[in-house]
This record gives structure tokens, sequence and C-alpha cells, in this order.
């Protein structure tokens, strides 16, 4: 019992410096070696100036953005805050926010059909992603806000289309952020 | 529900079948230390290791030394983790100068991690600093899943020999399970993920310059809202990919970020996805051919990898097509599923992922004891959470965590055999085993520690405000949401029906406590049968010895499963998600 507790004791040491130490800064190493740019966050440059990332999500509100999911993450698309409200699908805060979610679309663009992905918040609430519904649900409202042709936009949006991994794996989805840092490089606001 | 979504969930388990044999005779050879091709460079620092910590290798011990060594280890690796957490301010890699943690909450997290559950009642973003991360939580993900595998393994021993006094030496096992079994696979699959986009830096969070800034509502503490510009955003980052993938492959499932896997910087991508989901079983999966091999019969391998694939792919079709159709309450909404959009209730769900991969990944979480979520599961539709739910009810034995899957199946396995004697008026006999009243006494005991620890718990916890005042969604959900704590707590998950607000005295005291329970309590007993395996005379089977191999023994190995889970649990199942499910179809909201 006393040699199996001095044994424990340095058992944990040891393996804590290998495993919680030497391991976790080799592979940092490695990272920062082999995929630079990954290993930091894919973090987005403009005019010397980082933006964003790649990967995580903004919030948008004028008409002349393409807008992101509703966030749970913190006052929305905190990125150290990530997270959702985890509502249930028989609460009413849920039902009545999409509701209301639901009437501003409509009042935008009458004719179309909401897709859920736009008045669902996401899981990490730093979804930077829309599924391709989402975005040509917008894409009159953009087209009308920038004074751009809705083939231009769209030849925009399929541009920052992404497809299944390989053809096969995930959903097609649109980057928002990439979108609209291509809006604004493209056709800048009226 | 798509073709493509269930050619997707197809692919899934043809790379699970696929590396179960490789992966399943790797295990048998470091564990029976036949050898390996990593052998050169593995065991010298396996020398140094014993040398250090003055381990005898040649050593073997009764099941009751086995079991002591196992709970000193954690004890001892437990008060680590604590101490670390509660002066993680004045320690290093800690640039967001985070404070320490507080007792309540550390000690939560310390049972929590070594338990193999990663329960987490904090918001590690906010909470953890980077030396927390690598060398507590994400330690204890290897060692944790170290411990598991290893008393699998000595289970398997114990079916495996005869009149044998021992079950191996722990620290051995443990030594080559970290080595051999876990460190490899790390060290590529962290590249893999990186690669992917999981970020791995020790670097302050970093700032980007909002494209739009953006006026948000704020409250001050003493209760007057505003309006504040931002214009920034802080992003989060830190060692991620190397937590991500032992994570993972240790089926311990606690997040860097607090949205998990849900998280972009934890899982990126679809293929990160994919490959995190093959991390989850791949272990599990392998080691029903460890126990083919090792027992000699590999045909009662395959047949309980059958058991495990049934009982999952039934819970992969409820959940897609519980989720595939949406929540009927929104009204206005599109949820079809069409080539543009995967439709259905996106509520807390990642668009990379859609409804076929979200309630994949949330199956094979809760199969597993991993609890990594990539959607949350608080916002599933009643029945497409209900699923993950049961699945850890089943004691978490459909491919299960790493060893504790198989030791739990084993477990049942026991049982099933000891019910089919009893329908033929035999003694039963497991792989030339007598089973006796002493293994079917210790079996049962296993198995209602845990039901009877998440019921009591659950009950304690509705009946007071203590309880009920951190439910966050009112109505049978809140019911669900606090069966599913102590589920997850006890079945050392550590998935959440994340809107219960968990960081209260309570909850962190009776968590912890249930995952000690859910995790050593249901192991001794094991361990016991394991002991008492090995002590036992072989005796070859006869024409009337009910075969463990087969169909036949897949289907009475599910039955029992799910009779001794369905007369357990389908009272508070019928009060929580089967009444929310009854109530969204008639329009009620609460």
């Amino acid at each position: 019992m006393k040699q199996n507790l001095r044994i424990a004791i340095l058992m944990t040491l040891v393996t804590t410096v290998v495993f919680g130490l030497l391991y976790p800064l080799a592979v940092t190493g490695l990272g920062q070696l082999f995929f630079p740019a990954q290993a930091n966050g894919g973090l987005i440059v403009k005019d010397g100036q980082v933006v964003g990332s790649q990967l995580i999500g903004q919030p948008f509100s004028s008409p002349a953005y393409f807008h992101s999911r509703p966030s749970g993450a913190g006052n929305g698309y905190d990125a150290t805050s990530s997270g959702s409200p985890n509502l249930g699908p028989t609460n009413r805060q849920l039902i009545d926010r999409i509701k209301s979610d639901v009437e501003k679309l409509h009042a935008e663009n009458p004719s179309a059909e909401i897709p859920v992905d736009l008045v669902t918040s996401s899981g990490s609430g730093l979804d930077p992603h829309i599924s391709p519904a989402a975005a040509e649900f917008q894409v009159p409202r953009i087209a009308r806000e920038r004074g751009m042709s809705e083939a231009d936009v769209r030849a925009l949006v399929a541009q920052h289309t992404l497809g299944r991994q390989f053809g096969v794996l995930g959903e097609p989805r649109v980057n928002v952020l990439e979108l609209n840092l291509a809006l604004d490089a493209a056709h800048p606001k009226r | 529900m798509t073709a493509n979504g269930w050619f997707q969930i197809g692919l899934f388990l043809a790379a699970i079948l696929l590396i179960t044999k490789p992966l399943g005779i790797f295990l048998v050879r470091v564990f029976e230390r036949e050898g390996t091709v990593l052998d050169p460079v593995l065991r010298p620092i396996e020398k140094i290791i014993y040398r250090i910590a003055g381990v005898d290798e040649r050593k073997e011990m009764h099941w009751s030394e086995y079991g002591i060594t196992m709970l000193l280890f954690s004890a001892v690796s437990m008060v680590l983790l604590y101490l670390i957490e509660r002066f993680q301010h004045w320690l290093p890699f800690n640039p967001q100068n985070l404070a320490n943690v507080a007792p309540d909450l550390a000690w939560n997290t310390a049972a929590s991690f070594t338990t193999n559950t990663n329960w987490q009642a904090y918001t590690p973003e906010t909470t953890m600093s980077y030396l927390t991360q690598m060398a507590g939580l994400a330690y204890h993900n290897f060692a944790s899943a170290a411990v598991g595998i290893a008393l699998a393994i000595a289970l398997i021993r114990g079916v495996a020999r005869h009149e044998s006094k021992t079950i191996g030496n722990f620290w051995v096992d443990l030594t080559r399970c970290f080595l051999w079994v876990l460190l490899p696979a790390c060290l590529v699959g962290s590249l893999v993920l990186i690669s992917q986009g999981v970020v791995q830096n020790l670097k302050p969070y970093s700032q980007a310059q909002l494209v739009e800034p953006q006026e948000v509502q704020t409250q001050s503490p003493d209760g007057k809202t505003g309006t504040q510009i931002v214009t920034q955003q802080t992003i989060a980052l830190g060692p991620t990919a190397s937590q991500e993938v032992i994570k993972m492959f240790g089926t311990n499932g606690g997040g860097f970020f607090n949205a998990n896997s849900a998280h972009p910087f934890e899982n990126p991508t679809p293929f990160s996805n994919f490959f995190e989901m093959f991390l989850i079983f791949a272990i599990p999966s392998a080691l029903t051919y460890t126990l083919g091999r090792m027992t000699g019969s590999r045909r009662h391998g395959w047949a309980v990898w059958g058991a495990m694939t049934a009982l999952f792919l039934v819970g992969v079709t409820a959940v897609y097509w519980a989720e595939a159709r949406g929540n009927p309450e929104l009204a206005g909404v599109n949820q079809v599923t069409g080539p543009l959009q995967s439709g259905g209730n996106m509520e807390g769900k990642e668009v990379r992922f859609g409804i076929a991969n979200s309630a994949l990944f949330a199956t094979a979480t809760t199969d597993a004891s991993c609890g990594a979520v990539n959607g949350m599961h608080d916002s599933f539709t009643p029945l497409g959470g209900m699923v993950p739910l049961v699945n850890i009810m089943l004691g978490e034995v459909i491919f299960g965590g790493v060893g504790s899957g198989l030791y739990g199946m084993l477990v049942f396995v026991i049982l099933a055999v000891f019910i089919a004697g009893l329908m033929v008026g035999r003694t039963p006999e497991y792989l030339g085993k007598k089973i006796e009243s002493y293994d079917v006494k210790m079996a049962m005991l296993s198995v209602l520690m845990s039901s009877l620890t998440i019921l009591l718990f659950a009950g304690v916890a509705v009946v007071g405000k203590f309880g009920t005042s951190s439910i966050s969604n009112p109505g049978p959900h809140g019911l669900s949401q606090i069966l599913y704590a102590y589920t997850s707590s006890v079945g050392n998950n550590g998935s959440a029906f994340g809107g219960l607000n968990a960081n209260t005295p309570w909850y962190n005291a009776s968590t912890a406590f249930a995952m000690l329970v859910g995790r050593f309590f249901v192991v001794i007993p094991i361990l016991a049968i394991a002991g008492n395996l090995a002590a036992k005379k072989t005796a070859p089977g006869s024409l009337g010895t009910f075969p463990v191999t087969g169909p036949l023994f897949s289907v009475l190995l599910v039955s029992t499963i799910l009779i001794v889970g369905a007369l357990t649990f389908f009272p508070a199942l019928s009060l929580g998600p089967i009444l929310e499910h009854l109530l969204m179809l008639a329009g009620k909201s609460f």
C-alpha cells in the first residue's frame, strides 16, 4: 500500500510532465511549423489590421451586408463566450424569438420562405456560415442596398459557397464574413 | 432525411468496421507484451518511467491490489488537478491572467476529469488557464482513458485466464496504454486536426476589428439597461488541437471552449467532424476484437460488436428522423430539406454539419461515454434529445467509453448468460467458466449502483428550489434537464442539456459525487468479477451450453440491455421527453 502510494505520486508527476507539458508543447511546435496559419486561428488581415477569423462568425445588422445567424455567444458573436442559449423546443422564449425574427424577415422579402438556419441560433454562437438558401434569401436586399444586379450578387455568393467536403461530407455553406468582405471590395456601399 | 445523409452515416460505420481488427490486434500485442513496431522508440521511455516511479514490471497483481493501485493513482492525480486549478493564477501559461478557480468548481472539475466524465460547469475561455487546460485537463483525458482501458484489459484477462490468482499489473497496463495506444495516435491526430483549422498556440487572445461595429444592449449590475458600441471581437485561442484529439480518442469529451465540438476552432470542417467521431468509436470498437482474440473466441467478440452496432443504428435512425422533421411549433419557417439547406431543427446546430452529422455525432458521443457535442442536445426535439439520454441510461455499452464500454458490456453479457441459463435450466457458463451467484451478484450491484444514483439524485433535485431554480427550459423539459444532468454524471458522459445552470453549490457537489460513484463503485464489483473468474477452472463447452457467439446471442444481449434499461427508466422518461413530445405535437409551449 505504502509502496503503491509512492509509485502513484511519482507516476502522476512523471506522466504529467510528459503528457501535460512535453506533448502539448511538441504539438504546438509542430503545428506552428507545418500549419502556422491554421494553428493561429485563420486570421484575416486587411490593411495591416486583423478584421476577423475565417472560422469565427461576426455580427452584421446593416441591410447592405449579408446577415449571420442569431447568436447566443455573449452579446452576439462574442468569441470569448461561445455557446448557445440552449432553448428547448417547447420553450416560449424560443418560439417568440423566432416568430419576431420571421416577421422582420417577411417584411424585407415577402415572397420567399424563410430558411430555418437564418432564424435559429447555432450551437457555438460563432457559426461562420449560413446555408445557400439563407444567402439566396438575402440576395434581393443586398442588390437593392448596394445598387447591384441580383445576378452579380448571386455570382459573388456562388464564389463563396463551399460544397460538401470531398463531395460527400457535411453540408453546403456560405462564409458570411468572407462574402461581406468580398462585397465591400467588389462594390463598396453607396 | 437524405440519401447523402445516410451515405455519410454508412461511411462512418464502414470506417469503424475497418479499424476494429487491426487496432484490436495492436491492443492485444501491447498488453500481452508481444512486441510492436513502436518498441524501439517507446520501450526505452517505458523503462525510464518505471525506474523513476519504482515500478517492478514483472510483478503480477491480485484483483484487490489492482483495484487499490487504480484508486490511489486516481486520487493522487485528482488532488494534483485540484491544486493546479486553485493556484493557476500564479502559475505559468496564463496569458489572459485568469484568476484561481473557486473551490467548489475546482472540486467538481477535478472529479469530473478524473472519472473520464468531463462534465463542465464552467466556461473554459474565461475560467481555465492554458496550464490548467494542458497539464490539468488534457492530462486527465490521457490518464482517465488509460485507466479505463487498463481495467477493461484486466477484466478480459480475468475471463481468459484460469486457476490464476492475478489479473496483471496496473502500473504496466497504465504506462503501456499511455505510451503505445494514446501517444502516437494523438501526435498524428492533432496534426490532422490542425490542418483542418483547429488552433494550437500559447498566445494571448487575438483582437479583431469588426467589419461592422454593432450596437448592443447591455445591463449594468444595478439592473439599468443601456446600449454600447462594440467595435472589436476578442478571439479566444490556445493549445486546442493537442487536447481535442485525446478528448475524442479517450472518449472524454471536455471542450477546450465552452461550445465544445460545435466551436469552429475545435471542429472547423466536416472532415474534422468525421475524424472526431471516428476517434470516439475507434478504441471501444477495437476492444471487442481484443476481447475475442484474448479469450480465444473471435466470434464472441464479433457477436458483442454486432449487438453494439444494432443498438447504434437504432439510435442514430431515431435522432436523424426526429431532427430532420423539425419543430412543428415554428410557424412560417421553411424546415424542409433541400439542395440549398439541410433544413430540420437547426436550433443549436451548425450549418457545416447540418442534421445528419449532428444526429450522428449526438448518437456516437452518448453511445460512448464521450460527451463532446457538435450541437446542443438541450435544443434537440424531445425525441431527438431522448435518444442521447437513453443511450447513457443503458450504461454506455453501445461501444461505450474506452474500456468502460467493454467492461460495462461484459456485465450485461454475464446477465444475459445467466438469464439464458435460467431459461434452459442449466448452470450458466461463459467461455468455459461457470457463472455463479457471486458473479451475478457483483454484476447486479454494478448495474444497480448507477441506476439508483441517477434516480435518487434526480428525485431529490426536483423537490426543492436548490435543484429546480437551475432549470432554464420550463415544463416537462425541465425534468429532462435534471434527469440528463445526473444520468450524464453517473454515466461519466459529460454532455449536458446545457441550459441547466450547473454551477451552483448543490449541483457542483452532487454531480461530483455522482461522477465518483459512477466510475469507482461500478468498477470495483467488476474487478471482483475479474478476479473471481480468473481463479476458476475452465471446462470445455457441451451441447447444453448456450453459445455466446452468433446472432442469437447478439439478440439476447440486446434484449437484456433494453429490458434492464426500460424497466428502470421508462417512468422517468415518460414524464420528461415523451410527455414533452406529445405536448409539442399539441402546440403547447412553456
